[in-house]
């Protein structure tokens, strides 16, 4: 591989939590990452060992990744300790190796929590976030010719709002920095991504009830304002929108 | 199940009666407090406070028994989210840090409220539920005092107070919904000034009744 102008080499002492399917135990793992260029993501760092992994045989650490572009979710997992790494605002796809020192050592584990099942090493199951959005996270619309764009006026700060919370990528790493693994954070930007708009009106009251019942019944743990979600989450997406959610919830429940 | 019971039940349900009781706590905090304070105006006033307060009869009867019922709803309440909260994580992180979202006040919480139960319960026996025949209430609290070791834990369990407070307050704006930026940013510096004035109100007053014993 050719230098580029300011790249350096690092080396690095990885322990990664392995782990080969839900029922069996699993151990952190050490292995020795040489010459990371740190130009590199930390996805490609994993790639890295893996392909060395692969050339003598072993099995390669699993993880999710998809766009490697910080919009899809996917990726994800604890870099010593935090969701995504040390960088405020960055998915784990995003962080780049110029964030780590030469001889740093790095613990990565997957995320956990009850709802989130480890499929292997650090892939988890979030399904339940797909459960939750099934449950209301959606709008019924009917099909039929294309609506004037601007018949419903949007006020632009309900817009910007609603933008705001529809930054949500579902990569779970609220649920996961959560000290009490709630995913409130998750189902306050859903629920509030609606709650703005008039569009999503109409089905304010069914979808807040159906999505926090959905919520409590996969076994999140439950919100005490620690605010380590809108800390931890690569979208930065605030817990006004938790506020957002208990009022539409208890909105919807008393009245 | 009943729509009332399946609300209170959910997740945010719990949260609400925490927020509530917790509220109503902070507002018996601070008439406790205010009457606390005519310790300052000397032996007779606190006495002349104690016998008008016990004169209101079942007025104050009726407020002990509210206050009981908070309480029973907000221990059990935070001993199921704590329960809950729990489970949620059955396998731990082996390393955790946080992101900075956290403070002491948040992080301490239910362990903050298991010792201030301990304490409430001394505090009811030592204040409460004692022989008040032959002696006045500022009797009472200054033959309390006189133990240093008290006072010391007195004092600690105040500075836990403080703490439980700083997060709870406006930890209970938040879970009833009452986020907003133009409030937000003041419902914090109340929070942190009203757990100031109770660590430090409460606080101080076992020191001056030591030196005026």
């Amino acid at each position: 591989m050719t230098q580029e102008k300011g790249e350096k080499s690092i080396n690095l002492t990885v322990k990664v939590w392995r782990q080969e399917g839900p029922v069996v135990k699993g151990r952190l793992e050490t292995y020795e990452a040489r010459n990371i260029s740190t130009n590199m993501s930390f996805l490609e760092m994993l790639d890295v060992i893996n392909e060395e992994l692969t050339l003598e045989g072993k099995e390669p650490i699993a993880f999710d990744h998809d766009c490697r572009e910080g919009i899809c979710g996917m990726c994800g997992a604890m870099v010593n300790g935090r969701a995504h790494g040390p960088e405020k605002g960055t998915t784990l796809c995003q962080l780049h190796m110029r964030h780590f020192s030469d001889r740093d050592t790095v613990v990565i584990e997957p995320w956990r929590s009850r709802a989130f099942k480890l499929v292997r090493d650090l892939v988890v199951d979030r399904s339940a976030f797909d459960k939750i959005i099934q449950a209301g996270g959606y709008i019924s619309v009917n099909t039929g010719g294309s609506p004037d764009g601007n018949a419903i006026l949007v006020p632009q700060e309900a817009a910007e709002k609603a933008m705001d919370a529809a930054a949500c990528i579902g990569c779970g790493a609220c649920v996961a920095s959560c000290p009490n693994a709630s995913a409130m954070l998750f189902v306050g930007a859903k629920v509030s991504q609606f709650a703005l708009l008039p569009q999503g009106k109409p089905e304010a009251e069914k979808r807040a009830l159906a999505m926090v019942r959905e919520m409590d019944d996969l076994r999140f743990g439950n919100c005490t304002n620690e605010r380590e979600c809108e800390a931890a989450c690569p979208k930065e997406i605030s817990i006004t929108n938790i506020a957002r959610l208990n009022r539409e919830f208890l909105k919807a429940s008393f009245f | 199940m009943n729509w009332f019971i399946s609300t209170l039940w959910s997740s945010i349900g719990k949260k609400l009666m925490m927020a509530i009781t917790g509220l109503c706590f902070c507002l018996f905090l601070l008439g406790h407090l205010a009457g606390n304070l005519t310790v300052y105006g000397g032996k007779d006033l606190f006495n002349a406070y104690a016998e008008n307060l016990h004169a209101l009869g079942p007025l104050i009867t009726l407020i002990e028994i509210l206050l009981l019922f908070l309480a029973i709803v907000h221990v059990l309440t935070g001993c199921f989210l704590f329960y809950g909260n729990f489970r949620a994580r059955p396998k731990r992180y082996i390393k955790k840090k946080s992101v900075g979202g956290r403070t002491i006040g948040s992080a301490t919480m239910p362990y903050t409220g298991v010792f201030m139960l301990g304490f409430i319960i001394l505090h009811l026996l030592n204040f409460t539920f004692i022989d008040k025949a032959d002696q006045t209430s500022f009797q009472i609290i200054s033959n309390t005092f006189s133990s240093p070791f008290y006072v010391m834990f007195y004092m600690i369990a105040m500075v836990v107070i403080g703490f439980h407070v700083s997060h709870g307050l406006w930890s209970a704006f938040q879970s009833i919904g009452a986020n907003h930026p133009k409030y937000m940013p003041f419902i914090h510096i109340v929070s942190i000034v009203f757990s100031l004035l109770i660590g430090a109100g409460f606080g101080v007053l076992p020191v001056y009744i030591t030196l005026i014993s």
